[in-house]
């Protein structure tokens, strides 16, 4: 009989923590189908963040390394430099690498670090309870913004992969979402190519996944799902943004 | 291997390649800069190593973090206001029990203060420094010499008991040249530690984290910590005594107000005044029960210190009233000459009537 | 015995090199010695200075408040340095840009014209060397030919640069 389904072997058989609907346990389980496929579980080390996905080293059977909050990139650029035989990817939310960590983030990017980041945007805040994260979008309803993200009084969302594409150290970066089986099959890819431009030793990767947060959004996971194609993808376009393989830099 | 005249900052480094230094991280700011320059031009092409100068302190020692998961020897160095930066990642590095070796060529603060040599962040070294309840082994070096020993026996303090070890220094040791043998020739090969993050290859993998939802968990991860600080207490303590065997008075002063108050010593003995010299080298383990010993017999004790009085709290738990603590101090940057700290001594000598 | 000696002037004289040099030959002659640059913001044409001590026991502090010798090489050193120097101390003023009346009856002023025979030898740079060579002679801290060692180790990289400091150095030396 054909498998159509296996549980992927750099993958724990722990029970997800994640609420229903949530994108963590889609993105984790793509990132491990992508080290499996590429046969890689004996040489990645994991970053994980503080904040939802604090626990994913209770889901991925590779060896990781609590990072401090934002700290990830700068944590990555050790463990890369001391250790460069190693395949390193940060595993980060909105919120970490786009708040607390934009100077990490920024200036590994910019040294053109070989290290992979899978940046999780859900637009809030999660394990702190909802408040307004960087990437938040314009009227959006967060518990720091309970009159709906006003760009005069608390900015804007930003755009993180426009802005490190724009980085001469940045080889490859691309915007996928987790919100459809289609969407999910473009955001392995992304996934496999990151790790590639790694292997190949070509600069800083980055995949960006608009990933759905019910709890926060106060929606049903399937609204959830909409929610991503009618408002988030306005804000935040789909797309590779950078890919130096294909010769496709930022307009 | 002959005496070379060197400046302590780059003493420090070459002392730190010596010592299989494989990773340096760090940022500018002065009095401490010809270490991060000294590691640009002799570590960063040296095979097997890496140099960053970093975006920030903050991502220099977060760095260094990554580089020790990865079981290298790692550093890095700042001063004062650099250091204040850096807490948040040698607390990550004390709760993961991961080994480090972090330099602080101190400056005159708060704030950012001026950058000539001070003694005001003994508080903050010897108590662990950021948020969570941990220590570091900090060691106060008093000469270039002792800037080149103590950073290789800071690199294997903080392999042996896999804890951050500060090295307390300030700009004036930073600065100055003095001659300096270094006692040790660099490694061929660069040695990776046990139980560090590869990959994982031929065995489970491995975690390196601290964060649970669990506090009974933590509180054992604390107890732990501290059952390793003990013996670190036990093993560790260094101090040096001078003249103190027929001394009235002591004088209590580490680094470099300790160099400057041997000085007035000597001038005073010369005058046929019975005092003499403790210095604690390690700050953290402080050497509380060598005191507590001295003061079976010797009661007027003088701290001086650059600062407003930081150590003295130290001298004073150890005696615990079993001897008079005076206190000197001068803050801001200002260096007393030996002179002067022989005015301070003599008159409570005299004061006190130990003539 | 203790000596400690300032060497303060315009920064790009060679007033640091001076000190090293100095330092160096206390070195070789099995001294303890310390060398402090004084630091600060990083000024071109700014005043610069630095202390050298040199002892046969320990020394306790490499700061001078009242330093045995101190060397002007320039106008604003010697107005600021000239009521540092201890009573009885020798005060080396370089005369070619030294304009200044000391008015201090008990120090010793020695006035050597730097930059004059440092021109006169085709090599204004070497002004520093000519005044380390009378500092040389009349201080008696450390033997010409220590300072003259250490010289060609500190232009070991520089070899080309050799012969007229050393010319210079003996030059100054030869003053006195």
């Amino acid at each position: 009989m054909k498998a159509v389904y296996t549980y992927p072997k750099s993958l724990k058989r722990a029970p997800f923590h994640y609420c229903p609907g949530c994108g963590h346990s889609v993105a984790h389980r793509l990132v491990c189908e992508v080290i499996d496929e590429m046969g890689l579980q004996e040489r990645v080390i994991g970053i994980p963040p503080p904040g939802c996905s604090v626990f994913a080293y209770n889901y991925f059977d590779v060896d990781m390394a609590e990072s401090a909050h934002g700290r990830g990139a700068a944590v990555a650029t050790g463990i890369k430099r001391a250790y460069p035989e190693s395949v390193v990817f940060t595993y980060q939310g909105d919120g970490d690498l786009a708040g607390i960590g934009t100077a990490e983030t920024i200036h590994a990017a910019n040294r053109g670090e070989n290290i992979t980041t899978i940046f999780i945007n859900n637009a809030v805040y999660g394990m702190t309870g909802g408040q307004m994260a960087p990437t938040t979008l314009r009227g959006m309803k967060t518990t720091t913004t309970p009159y709906g993200r006003d760009h005069i009084l608390e900015g804007h969302p930003i755009r993180m992969s426009e802005i490190l594409a724009m980085l001469d150290g940045v080889a490859y970066i691309e915007r996928v979402a987790v919100n459809s089986p289609a969407n999910i099959r473009k955001a392995k890819k992304a996934i496999a190519k990151a790790f590639q431009v790694q292997l190949d030793g070509r600069g800083f990767s980055m995949v960006e996944i608009l990933s759905p947060c019910p709890t926060n959004w106060k929606m049903t996971p399937v609204k959830s799902w909409q929610w991503i194609d009618e408002e988030m993808t306005k804000v935040f376009p789909l797309g590779v943004y950078k890919d130096v393989m294909e010769n496709k830099v930022a307009d | 291997m002959t005496n070379v005249l060197m400046d302590g900052n780059s003493a420090i480094a070459e002392a730190a390649i010596r010592a299989g230094c494989q990773c340096y991280f760090g940022y500018p700011i002065t009095p401490q800069n010809e270490l991060t320059e000294y590691m640009a031009l002799n570590l960063s092409r040296r095979k097997g190593c890496a140099f960053v100068q970093a975006e920030s302190e903050v991502a220099a020692i977060n760095m260094v973090y990554g580089a020790s998961v990865a079981g290298a020897r790692a550093m890095t160095s700042s001063s004062s206001p650099g250091i204040s930066l850096k807490q948040e990642g040698i607390s990550y590095l004390a709760a993961c029990e991961l080994p480090a070796v972090i330099v602080n060529m101190q400056r005159g603060g708060p704030g950012l203060g001026s950058i000539s040599a001070a003694q005001s962040d003994y508080f903050q070294a010897t108590r662990g420094g950021g948020h969570g309840d941990y220590r570091t082994i900090v060691l106060g070096p008093s000469s270039v010499q002792e800037l080149a020993d103590m950073t290789m026996r800071a690199f294997d303090l903080a392999d042996k008991y896999k804890i951050p070890v500060i090295i307390l220094g300030d700009g004036v040791l930073g600065q100055m040249k003095e001659p300096v043998e270094f006692k040790r020739e660099a490694p061929t090969v660069l040695a990776v530690r046990e139980g560090s993050l590869r990959g994982a290859k031929g065995r489970p993998s491995r975690i390196i984290k601290t964060f649970t939802s669990n506090p009974s968990e933590l509180e054992e991860i604390n107890w732990s910590l501290f059952r390793r600080y003990t013996l670190i207490k036990k093993e560790e303590t260094t101090f040096e005594t001078f003249l103190t065997e027929d001394a009235r008075l002591v004088v209590v002063a580490f680094g470099i107000a300790a160099r400057i108050a041997k000085g007035a010593i000597k001038n005073l003995r010369a005058e046929g005044l019975k005092v003499g010299l403790m210095r604690p080298i390690t700050l953290w383990p402080f050497p509380d029960e060598p005191l507590k010993e001295m003061a079976k017999t010797i009661k007027q004790y003088l701290v001086f210190e650059m600062n407003m009085g930081q150590m003295v709290e130290d001298v004073q738990l150890a005696l615990a009233g079993q001897g008079e603590v005076a206190f000197y101090g001068r803050p801001g940057g200002v260096i007393p000459n030996p002179s002067e700290v022989a005015r301070v001594i003599s008159r409570l000598y005299y004061q006190k009537g130990l003539k | 015995m203790l000596i400690k000696t300032l060497i303060a002037g315009f920064g790009g004289q060679g007033v640091l090199s001076m000190g090293l040099n100095l330092a160096e030959a206390a070195l070789l002659e099995g001294k303890n010695v310390t060398y402090l640059p004084a630091y600060g913001a990083e000024v071109r044409g700014g005043t610069a200075n630095c202390t050298v001590a040199i002892s046969d026991d320990e020394i306790a502090s490499p700061v001078a408040s009242s330093p045995e010798f101190v060397i002007a090489m320039n106008q604003p050193s010697a107005l600021k340095f000239q009521h540092h120097i201890q009573s009885g101390g020798l005060f080396f003023l370089n005369s070619s840009l030294v304009e200044a009346e000391i008015i201090r009856g008990d120090i010793e002023i020695v006035r050597v014209p730097a930059n004059r025979i440092a021109e006169d030898l085709g090599s204004p740079k070497a002004a520093n060397m000519v005044m380390l060579g009378a500092f040389t002679k009349k201080s008696g801290v450390v033997e010409l030919s220590n300072v003259t060692e250490a010289l060609k180790h500190i232009l070991s990289a520089k070899k080309k640069l050799l012969e007229v400091n050393e010319k210079a150095l003996q030059a100054g030396y030869n003053l006195f």
